[in-house]
């Protein structure tokens, strides 16, 4: 197991957030993470990429308790996207991605080889190397996104959290970019809202409701009528091709 | 826009721009030495550097041999200190604060420093064996501790440093205006007020080894954390999950601006608008990447003073004008250009 957490718990002041959540991503695993607003998704996924830190609980990454690793070991396996970061600095495409080098480097060290392929490398990968002089503020939403998630992959960590990465984003380029993560030979923790793209693109599903998880499985398994009616409150139709294939999921009105 | 995608390959122009600064500062030092009331020759004032230096002997009157080297080129470093000093910390503080209207003061450093200066001259605190430069800095870092106490030793948001730092500026303002009003000399007061407008009278060598060494370690550790402060571009999150100590950081340049600040301050007094735009010229400079910003912002802050402070004894015969009124004067027209050449292009 590349991620493992045991007995997760959070919260601000006396409201808990995450009540004790435990779960395991497989190396090399897609694992989507789905819930109502305020379920705690973007709180786990913290706490799993040790932005935040339990209270109480533990998480292990590579066989480490990542509590006890530094910051900046810790970023060099370990990378974190969030939902909309903006800057009003007026800074390039290439120097945001370069930024993701920033844990392999020494203070003063100088730029190497070895961080010019990771830059290049990430740039290509989300597509926008041709882009890479560009300006952050004439970027369109969903090429900042591809930009974020490119400084991301310049860490080049060995496991991914993005939290709700596709949010304001065209159909194209929500499908985009999760074949991209999908695609890569990484371990990543998506925090997604769109049921049929977790559907699509995760191996695995973990539900959480107010905190705590309420189901964990392959899409076909956990996304089913009852548990749509239970955990988001809406009635749907959720129809499998075949067997414990992707599940597609029809919502229906009143 | 500046070409960034030659970041490391630009280290030569950058070489090139420094060196250019740093000789229109060599330039400027001199001018300043030789300008004033009592006018001495640029040839002059050259012999009476090598002189003080002791690599020459040349025979030059005693009396302009003092006035260059015991009063005007003191006066000049420290100004260019001063200037240098104040745009680092306004870099600084407008990355850790992701707030383009950050300068200096934004942290009550000033408010404090006065409240501090006035207790001392006013109120006779330390009865005689302090001296207003010692009371200004014991002022400005009681209200840089008030600011990190009230945000937690500056680990809470930005914005909520920011409002601590106005808090703080609040109560030490009222605190000055209330020690000024109740003390029965308006002479006293008024003397303080000036002298915390800025003015470089009476800067002597002693104030320029000690900002020397305040200046050249302020930078060294700003320059070792300047990959850090480039984490901050995206938020404090952001550069956490880069792998940066965001508290630390934080804590400990807040504590460097402090400190650079506080002893400025307790110098000259307050200098306004040297932090707040110098940055801002020397990021449409050299792009905002931190280990090029700040010793570009250092060399142009350093120019930027000593020009100031040669147009504040020269503009009205007779007078010294505030440095802080110059800085203004000066500054505002060249900012606006900047602004009008840097709007966006839409």
């Amino acid at each position: 197991m590349t991620v493992i957490a045991q007995n997760l718990v959070w919260g601000v002041r006396r409201k808990g957030i995450v009540n004790d959540v435990s779960l395991s991503v497989a190396r090399g695993e897609t694992l989507g993470l789905i819930g109502p607003n305020g379920s705690g998704k973007s709180s786990l996924l913290r706490l799993l990429s040790g932005l935040k830190s339990p209270q109480s609980g533990r998480v292990e990454i590579l066989g480490q308790d990542i509590a006890r690793v530094s910051r900046k070991a810790l970023a060099r396996q370990v990378a974190f996207v969030q939902q909309n970061a903006g800057t009003d600095t007026n800074v390039a495409v290439r120097d945001v991605v370069r930024l993701g080098r920033t844990p392999h480097r020494a203070a003063l060290a100088g730029w190497t080889a070895e961080d010019e392929r990771a830059v290049s490398t990430a740039l290509e990968q989300v597509d926008m190397t041709d882009r890479r002089a560009q300006p952050w503020q004439t970027l369109s939403g969903g090429e900042r996104q591809r930009v974020h998630i490119a400084r991301a992959l310049a860490q080049c960590p060995r496991v991914m959290f993005l939290d709700e990465p596709t949010n304001h984003l065209d159909i194209h380029h929500q499908i985009e970019i999760l074949r991209m993560v999908r695609g890569l030979d990484m371990t990543s923790v998506i925090a997604l809202h769109d049921l049929n793209l977790a559907a699509m693109f995760c191996d695995r599903i973990v539900v959480l409701q107010a905190g705590t998880v309420v189901a964990c499985g392959p899409p076909a398994e956990v996304l089913t009528q009852a548990l749509l009616r239970e955990v988001f409150r809406v009635r749907a139709e959720v129809s499998l091709d075949a067997p414990l294939t992707q599940p597609h999921i029809r919502f229906l009105a009143a | 826009m500046t070409d960034t995608d030659t970041q490391e390959g630009g280290a030569g122009t950058l070489a090139l721009f420094l060196g250019l600064v740093l000789l229109l500062l060599v330039i400027a030092v001199a001018f300043a030495a030789a300008i004033g009331d009592y006018r001495i020759s640029v040839g002059t004032v050259f012999l009476a550097v090598t002189n003080g230096l002791g690599l020459t002997a040349a025979d030059i009157p005693p009396i302009e041999q003092s006035v260059v080297w015991d009063l005007r080129l003191s006066r000049a470093l420290v100004a260019a200190l001063a200037g240098a000093g104040l745009a680092i910390c306004g870099a600084i503080l407008q990355a850790l604060l992701r707030n383009a209207l950050a300068e200096p003061f934004v942290l009550g450093v000033s408010a404090g420093a006065s409240t501090g200066a006035v207790a001392v001259i006013v109120l006779g605190i330390g009865a005689g064996s302090l001296s207003l430069s010692m009371g200004a800095f014991a002022g400005a870092f009681a209200a840089f501790g008030l600011v990190a106490l009230l945000s937690n030793g500056a680990t809470s948001g930005p914005n909520h440093t920011i409002l601590a730092g106005v808090a703080a500026s609040q109560l030490f303002n009222a605190l000055t205006s209330y020690i000024v009003t109740t003390s029965g000399n308006a002479q006293q007061a008024r003397d303080v007020m000036f002298w915390l407008l800025g003015s470089f009278g009476g800067v002597r060598w002693p104030d320029f080894q000690l900002l020397l060494g305040v200046v050249i370690i302020g930078l060294a550790i700003c320059m070792v954390m300047a990959r850090s402060l480039d984490a901050f571009t995206f938020g404090d999150e952001d550069a956490a999950s880069l792998g940066v100590p965001v508290a630390r950081i934080r804590l400990i340049l807040f504590a460097v601006t402090a400190l650079i600040t506080a002893t400025i301050v307790s110098m000259v007094g307050t200098i306004g608008f040297v932090g707040l735009v110098v940055p801002h010229a020397a990021r449409y400079i050299v792009g905002p990447l931190h280990l090029r910003l700040l010793p570009v912002c250092a060399a142009v802050g350093a120019v930027f003073l000593v020009l100031a402070d040669i147009a504040s004894r020269v503009v009205a015969q007779q007078q010294t004008i505030p440095i802080g009124v110059v800085t203004a004067l000066v500054g505002v027209p060249f900012f606006a250009i900047i602004l009008y050449r840097a709007r966006p292009q839409t």
